[in-house]
């Protein structure tokens, strides 16, 4: 179940290259077993944080100070993109990132987010490029403020910036909601699409059995 | 009264007939009609589901198999101790929630994506989700299929029942004739070249024209796994008297009475001729050639004939930056032609590209020649039937003959999860759908291509134009 997300002001980490897939943020050796998660953190971004000997590589953003204790990235387009593997998001949130501020996302890494109380922020690419400036410009000093009950993100400078989000994912996240929970209440409309559906489709519903 | 249907999309159509509620701006929860678990996520999401005092709504519409975890070396040797853990994980969990497992060495094992087109568990106008963002592949078929991630998953164990936003659409419309030596494969890497790797996110794209009509299903399966290649979550593909013909009779497809009411539904499905897509994209199929990548995405693509990117030749920095990136993780030249890079692995598998309409055209290419020397080639083919199949034809023999290794079926070298990998700095040609940093093992360097590209690789010893293979 997702922990509540309402307000956040932290220190954020641009990592502007476009395209960074879900193998890139984890391996999917780190993802084989049923007991991966809370073993992540380390590797995330793995070949880019770490140099072939294991060693930290000082070039990585994530390795130096102050973004090793960032708890925003902001991202280059198609930031997420390639295999589901929810471990991307699990190895990110315990890394400590809470929210992600990019021009554009992978379809099924954002709905993941939301799924772990990681609020995905799309913004256009200007947005995001100045961000990262700005950022830049205080040396990773200068904070960025996220409200999603007022859906607007605050750059260091204090630039005020709205943002759109799906009202049904935001209150999902607003009040840590649980979306099993909240499907089952509608187990009548379940049952009763299937029993209608039987006639309609049974080839669906009788797979291998000819009935 | 006048009963005036608004101009549907064949994505309008599946979905609204899904639907179970509406519960917000352009979001419903829709009906699954067949889940799919595999070894990584399935006992996970089984375990999950019992962690919270839930069960299986809906286990007969569940459907499991082993294929990421597992060694395809024969009698799965060598497969890892986690993998095996998977394995026995799937067998008491799936047994314990009364879903079939399709086990190793029975028929119906093998890549997920592979056997429910082939068990006609995947049937046009069905709504499919999988652990795997690759799901987009049963798309070919007219389903409508798409990747979950753990959290979905354990939601549509618990329900039966997930929750989307309707996407936009796209049609991207193939018209023309392919040429010698062009396959499925290369329409579709040319297409990402095209819109870009993010060229279909928030979209479903519905594969249309001439040369779509003109493919045989398993090309068809081809071409909508790599759909999420362009961004898009969901590719379909409207079904016709060639996916009819394919399922007929399928083990797991309807028959008599009820296979005669599926097919009058399912004429039904395919897109109005005046339906609108939010996005249309033609695709030039004559000028197509063989398609292999050259850098660390799947959009960084050439045709054969072609020459790595000149970075220098971009004006924009970032652009520059990228390709630079690339080229560098790469190992390749800028500017030199792609032909002749010499090459250590060749990989013929994955969900893409392991299907016995696959393992022929390899099988073509490789008969009578061998493997250059230097150059470890494998096989994986996609399922234990597909196995059996091209084993009763010989391809196995022309495999081994020509120095080929023939393996156990499984998702093996396309992302490496079983311990399998192409070793650091190695160069592999692959039939699979990601060349990303690292995907085939840490720092190896992939190029994807089709599978008579692949197998012509294999035999020159470097990435190898197949037309220009002697005849």
């Amino acid at each position: 179940m997702p922990k509540p997300f309402n307000k956040l002001t932290a220190i954020a980490a641009p990592i502007m290259r476009s395209n960074i897939d879900t193998d890139v943020i984890i391996r999917i050796e780190r993802l084989v077993g049923n007991a991966v998660r809370g073993t992540l953190g380390k590797w995330a971004f793995a070949s880019l944080r770490y140099l072939p000997d294991g060693s930290e590589n000082p070039a990585f953003i994530l390795n130096r100070e102050p973004y090793r204790r960032a708890e925003i990235l902001v991202t280059g387009p198609n930031f997420g993109c390639g295999s589901s593997r929810e471990g991307a998001v699990w190895s990110l949130q315990e890394l400590g990132i809470r929210a992600i501020i990019g021009s554009g996302f992978g379809d099924i890494f954002f709905a993941n987010c939301f799924q772990n109380g990681i609020l995905p922020i799309v913004v256009d690419k200007e947005i995001a490029d100045g961000l990262a400036a700005e950022i830049e410009h205080t040396q990773g000093a200068g904070c960025i403020s996220v409200d999603l009950e007022g859906q607007t993100i605050t750059s260091p400078s204090g630039t005020r910036h709205h943002f759109e989000i799906d009202p049904r994912r935001r209150v999902g996240l607003l009040e840590g909601l649980d979306e099993v929970l909240q499907t089952l209440r509608r187990d009548d409309e379940i049952r009763a699409f299937q029993a209608s559906d039987r006639h309609q489709r049974p080839w669906i519903h009788f797979a291998g059995k000819q009935a | 009264m006048l009963l005036e249907k608004p101009r549907r999309t064949l994505l309008a159509k599946i979905w609204d007939q899904h639907v179970i509620a509406h519960i917000g701006d352009d979001t419903d929860l829709l009906h699954v009609d067949r889940h799919l678990l595999h070894d990584l996520g399935g006992s996970r999401g089984l375990l999950d589901l019992k962690s919270r005092n839930l069960s299986v709504h809906n286990p007969e519409l569940t459907f499991a198999t082993p294929d990421h975890a597992i060694s395809t070396a024969r009698g799965r040797a060598g497969t890892i101790k986690i993998g095996q853990e998977l394995l026995a994980a799937l067998r008491v969990e799936t047994a314990a929630s009364g879903i079939q497992m399709f086990d190793i060495d029975e028929p119906g094992q093998g890549i997920v994506h592979v056997i429910g087109p082939e068990l006609g568990l995947s049937l046009p106008g069905c709504l499919i989700v999988c652990g795997d963002s690759h799901t987009c592949t049963h798309g070919g078929l007219g389903a409508l299929a798409f990747g979950i991630g753990s959290s979905e998953l354990t939601h549509v164990l618990a329900t039966q029942a997930i929750i989307q936003r309707r996407p936009k659409t796209m049609r991207a419309r193939f018209e023309g004739r392919m040429a010698y030596g062009v396959t499925a494969k290369d329409l579709i890497l040319a297409l990402i070249g095209e819109v870009g790797a993010a060229g279909g996110t928030g979209y479903a794209v519905e594969y249309a024209g001439s040369a779509i009509r003109d493919l045989p299903i398993e090309g068809r399966l081809t071409i909508c796994n790599l759909s999420i290649e362009l961004g898009a979550k969901m590719g379909l593909i409207a079904p016709d008297e060639k996916t009819y013909e394919y399922v007929r009779g399928r083990a797991y497809a309807p028959q008599g009475e009820m296979w005669e009411r599926a097919v009058r539904a399912w004429r039904k499905l395919p897109s109005d001729t005046d339906a609108v897509f939010d996005r249309e994209v033609v695709i030039d199929v004559d000028k197509i050639v063989p398609q292999v990548t050259w850098g660390i995405s799947p959009e960084h693509v050439i045709g054969i004939d072609g020459d790595v990117p000149d970075p220098r030749t971009f004006g924009d920095p970032t652009r520059r930056a990228a390709i630079e990136t690339a080229l560098d993780y790469m190992g390749l030249k800028p500017g030199a032609p792609i032909v002749g890079t010499p090459v250590d692995w060749v990989f013929i598998g994955s969900c893409t590209n392991s299907r016995l309409s696959d393992l022929r055209a390899a099988a073509e290419v490789a008969h009578g020649r061998k493997v250059a020397p230097g150059v470890r080639a494998w096989v994986v083919p996609g399922s234990e039937t597909v196995k059996r199949d091209a084993v009763a034809e010989g391809l196995d023999k022309v495999f081994v003959e020509a120095g080929f290794e023939w393996r156990e079926p499984g998702c093996s070298m396309c992302l490496a999860a079983n311990g399998e990998t192409v070793a650091a700095g190695l160069r592999s040609v692959s039939t699979s759908n990601r060349n990303f940093i690292g995907r085939q093992g840490p720092r190896a360097r992939t190029h994807l291509a089709s599978p008579a590209t692949a197998a012509a690789s294999a035999i020159s010893g470097a990435i190898a134009d197949v037309r220009m293979l002697e005849r």
